[in-house]
């Protein structure tokens, strides 16, 4: 039978969706009593609040309390960061807020709508003080501080050093230095929060369930805000969650909020964030403020790179924050070869929401830097960009590489995918587009971008925040766990459990392709069950569903466990059939002779014998009922003593290639030809990783193009509605063609690579590259937005 | 025209997926959340509240609604259609549902079943509908996770395979 992995089987998951029978967090049943919670958002970006009066509020029917930052304090403690710093949140505001939107009080009531109701009679009363919206602004010291304790908005400043970038900027023919910005913005699930919470005074425990996605090394963080242990916060999470990208990690400072209403008001709580509340307040990426400067040969040879990277996480540092500025931090230098580098990273706070993951996470504002930069060396030294490009890739023979800031490439042609991309006359068709365009008078660019996608990350990369000597007194972070269970019946049925969090990725199936494929069976045959219970099932600080860590981690982890049980129920086999264990296979349903298929047992039987007649098995055999494997790949080490740290495990490539038009009249950026390149290494079922770059692809459009949370110089926030907030609609998403390549990761044995950010990544460089061509500028900001585009043709006179 | 007064509660009937239902809610109460949290009918859902998403959306007397838009009240005496009404009481999905999944036409699924309901009334007044049509009308709708390639290809399908029968 040819293997299940690498087919384009149709999900699991699907009929039930379709049907309308998905089991989301809102779906589910809640119970009896539950109470609905409604939150107060402060309309203020920087005030103190100086009063807060519920009487009204509680006096209403039906009115069980009304919670304030006050009541939370005395009976939780502020979330725990990876930067020691005294910039303490808790989940509602404390005498301070310091954002728009912000949590201020929590109104409990027997319903949602009487909560709401409730909410308008709640008096608030605020001294409002000056706020910091931009982030160089906020650098300066007369800037209003955030939190004073900490004396400064700058919170954390880290220098690295590589190689010998002084001297190579010394040697170098040239140097070519660039300003880039990457905005705020977020991938907006279409389902938001659902938080629901029950406390056990009996026990002093927690049992929350929440569409959250992980990484589960939070949930430390919210037991800790409870001041419980771990097992007495137990976090379900449900079957279904209507999408993630990042977002719903940030659904943890609700799951403490509402976990505490419950405990104050001795019933189990339930909280539905609505769309306006997740605009406002739900998570956003960093915006990045990034200085970046080559030394360059005549020839467009990089030799050296400096950057100093300034992001903005807003009021406060949440955990894991700042992920992005780190997560890509061993491979800083993408996807050329460069031995020589200097990097500043900056942690800013100014009065915004806070951010945090999305999809892509730290990619995108690395690659919108670096990416621009090679267009500009082209551009000034008077090269052809793809030249530069290429004369800068990581040879293919220097596979596998180690990057200048610790990065370890596993794999990979770069030069050969570039050339995939640009052949068979799709380079010569865009040029032809562009000739033409312009031979009218019209404004039409090319861009490209080169991007290095990395997955499954370190859980030590963020350590390299700190330096050498605290990463010794914090003791030692790295690696990385993936766990799966793979579970037999009493008629040989077989289901697996994972350390994933459901977010609409086909993780069922694909897992269910791993499984059945070692067992000898059929998709249909595998249940998968992909719900969390945090109390019951196996995880490690690394499960969740994030930085694409599911192909490289999870998916090993199952074929592990599988080939595992194999192993086991081949030798009850042997025994059962009365061959030679090396003689056995699963195969078809049936576990039998390779030699002759005939002495067969169907597979239910054979494996139901761990549960039926254990005594039988081979001697010395555990019962064959669970195999639980932990897949710890050993590159993952932890950050050198010089700051080297290889960031994740395995690194994918991606290059993009597209044309952009500008409508003359208005001022419209329109993708006329748009060509992707992946190179994930082996791909488990190229339907659902089709789907996934289609995404991400579909996200990079509005990065690049659309979406942009924007705020008043005052603070006050302007994209509060989907009106303000523009996601693109089918018609806003142009074709895209996408290329493949497979260079399999020798560091695991299914080969596979992470896919599903990589697009995010690529595309608002890409498009910023062919704007900059259309228009002959450098400067280029995204989201372009046609009053953008507007703006820089005026300010360059064309 | 029935009364009722900003804070009575009232009984609301309806006909939902052929079956007589009925529960008690105030006014103000939204279909959507009549639906979802009187009725049980979960496979409708919420995105966004004001009428941009599309996930909400139902068939009212067979025509595609926002169902957030729309009070309970306003159902009432009439015939609702959510999403659990499309598929075959064995569970066999119907022809626009098998096209969804033939073309990875969904991720989370959370937009989903609003685009079912919504090419269910369309795909029955135009039957033959040009991919330009399609996108006009899935442009009223917002999907986060599909880029929404997989969904026009699962449309033009489904306008095929429903035509040709
Ligand atoms: S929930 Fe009704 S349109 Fe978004
Ligand atoms: S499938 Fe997730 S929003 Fe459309």
């Amino acid at each position: 039978m040819p293997p299940l992995v690498g087919t384009p089987i149709r999900r699991k998951e699907d009929p039930a969706l379709l049907s309308g029978r998905g089991r989301y967090a809102d779906d589910l049943p809640t119970p009896a009593g539950t109470l609905h919670g409604h939150v107060i958002r402060s309309p203020h970006p920087h005030a103190d609040i100086v009063r807060i009066d519920a009487r009204d509020a509680l006096a209403k029917d039906g009115v069980w309390a009304v919670i304030t930052g006050q009541d939370l304090r005395k009976i939780s403690d502020p979330f725990l960061v990876a930067l020691k710093t005294p910039v303490h949140q808790w989940s509602l505001a404390v005498d301070r807020v310091r954002y728009v939107g912000e949590p201020v009080a929590l109104v409990v009531a027997e319903s949602r709508y009487l909560a709401e109701d409730a909410a308008e009679l709640v008096r608030i009363e605020y001294r409002p003080l000056d706020a910091v919206i931009d982030a160089q602004a906020a650098r300066v010291p007369t800037a209003p501080i955030l939190h004073p304790e900490a004396k400064t908005n700058e919170i954390s400043v880290r220098r690295f050093s590589y190689g010998d970038t002084k001297s190579a900027f010394a040697r170098a023919d040239a140097r070519v230095a660039l300003r880039t910005t990457f905005p705020r913005l977020s991938f907006t699930p279409m389902e938001c929060y659902v938080v629901v919470a029950q406390y056990n005074s009996a026990e002093g425990s927690y049992d929350v369930l929440a569409n959250f996605q992980g990484p589960f090394s939070t949930h430390p963080v919210m037991a800790r805000a409870l001041r419980v242990g771990g097992p007495k916060l137990r976090l379900r999470i449900p079957p279904d969650s209507g999408g993630s990208f990042g977002i719903k990690l940030s659904v943890f400072p609700y799951v403490v909020l509402i976990a505490l209403a419950a405990r104050i008001t001795g019933r189990p709580v339930k909280w539905v964030e609505d769309r306006a509340e997740h605009l406002l307040a739900a998570s956003s990426g960093p915006n990045r403020i990034t200085e970046i400067e080559a030394a360059v040969t005549r020839d467009g040879r990089i030799l050296a790179l400096r950057l100093d990277q300034l992001e903005d996480y807003g009021a406060f540092l949440r955990a894991p924050m700042p992920g992005p500025l780190y997560r890509m931090h061993g491979a800083i230098t993408g996807a050329y070869d460069i031995a020589n580098v200097d990097v500043i990273n900056r942690v800013v706070l100014t009065n915004k929401m806070p951010a945090s993951l999305i999809r892509g996470f730290g990619g995108p504002q690395l690659y919108m830097a670096l990416e621009r930069l090679v267009q500009r060396i082209a551009i000034e030294l008077d090269l052809d960009h793809l030249d530069v490009i290429r004369r800068n890739l990581v040879p293919a023979q220097k596979m596998p590489y180690r990057a200048a800031a610790g990065a370890l490439y596993d794999s990979g042609d770069y030069p050969r995918a570039v050339a995939t991309t640009t052949d068979s006359g799709r380079l010569d068709d865009l040029k032809r587009r562009r000739d033409a365009a312009r031979a009218n008078g019209r404004k039409y660019g090319i861009g490209f971008a080169a991007v290095v996608e990395p997955a499954m990350s370190n859980m030590g990369y963020l350590s390299t925040l700190l330096t050498a000597e605290a990463r010794d007194r914090a003791g030692p972070k790295n690696g990385a766990v993936s766990m799966v269970t793979v579970n037999i019946d009493p008629l040989g049925a077989v289901s697996v459990t994972a350390d994933v969090t459901v977010q609409g990725q086909g993780h069922e199936t694909v897992l269910a392709q791993i499984v059945a494929d070692q067992l000898g069976l059929r998709p249909e045959d595998i249940n998968v069950v992909l719900e969390m219970d945090t109390a019951k099932d196996q995880w490690s600080i690394a499960a969740g569903t994030y930085s694409c860590r599911f192909t490289p981690g999870t998916a090993v982890a199952a074929h592990l466990a599988a080939s595992r049980m194999a192993e086991k129920l081949k030798g009850i086999g042997a025994k059962q059939l009365n061959i030679l264990p090396e003689d056995v296979e699963l195969a078809q349903g049936k576990i039998r002779s390779r030699s002759n298929p005939d002495n067969a047992a169907p597979f239910g039987r054979i494996a139901g014998t761990s549960h039926w007649s254990p005594v039988m098995l081979p001697e010395g055999m555990a019962p064959a009922l669970s195999e639980t494997a932990l897949w710890t790949p050993p590159e993952l080490e932890p950050p050198t003593r010089d700051d080297r740290i290889n960031t994740s495990l395995t690194y994918g490539f991606v290059f993009d290639m597209c044309g952009v038009e500008i409508d003359p009249l208005t001022y419209q950026v329109r993708v006329d030809r748009y060509v992707s390149m992946h190179d994930a290494g082996r791909i488990l079922n190229p339907m659902i990783a089709d789907g996934q770059m289609r995404g991400a692809f579909a996200q990079g459009i509005a990065a690049a193009l659309y979406e942009e949370f924007s705020y008043s110089d005052e603070g006050a926030f302007l994209s509060g509605t989907f009106a303000d907030y523009l996601i693109p609609t089918v018609n806003e998403i142009p074709p895209v063609e996408m290329l493949h390549q497979e260079t399999p990761s020798p560091l695991t044995p299914l080969g596979a690579k992470g896919l599903a950010e990589g697009n995010c990544m690529s595309v608002p460089a890409c498009i910023a590259n062919a704007i900059a061509d259309a228009l002959g500028v450098a400067d280029v900001r995204i989201p372009a937005t046609p009053r953008r585009i507007h703006a820089l043709m005026e300010g360059s006179g064309r | 025209m029935r009364r009722i007064a900003k804070d009575e509660r009232t009984r609301i009937r309806l006909t939902l997926n052929g079956r007589a239902r009925s529960a008690e809610t105030e006014p103000r109460t939204l279909l959507s959340d009549f639906l979802r949290y009187s009725l049980g009918a979960t496979g409708t859902h919420v995105g966004c509240e004001h009428g941009v998403c599309g996930c909400c959306t139902v068939l009212l007397d067979g025509t595609a609604v926002r169902s957030c838009l729309t009070l309970a009240v306003q159902a009432e005496g009439r015939d609702v259609r959510t999403v659990e009404s499309l598929a075959a009481p064995d569970g066999a999905l119907n022809a626009l549902q098998q096209a969804f999944q033939n073309h990875h036409a969904l991720q989370c699924g959370f937009c989903t079943p609003g685009i079912l309901m919504s090419f269910t009334d369309y795909l029955k007044r135009n039957p033959k509908p040009s991919e330009a049509d399609i996108r006009d009308v899935l442009s009223g709708h917002l999907c986060r996770c599909t880029g929404y390639a997989g969904i026009v290809s699962a449309l033009l399908e489904a306008a095929n395979r429903i035509e040709s029968r």
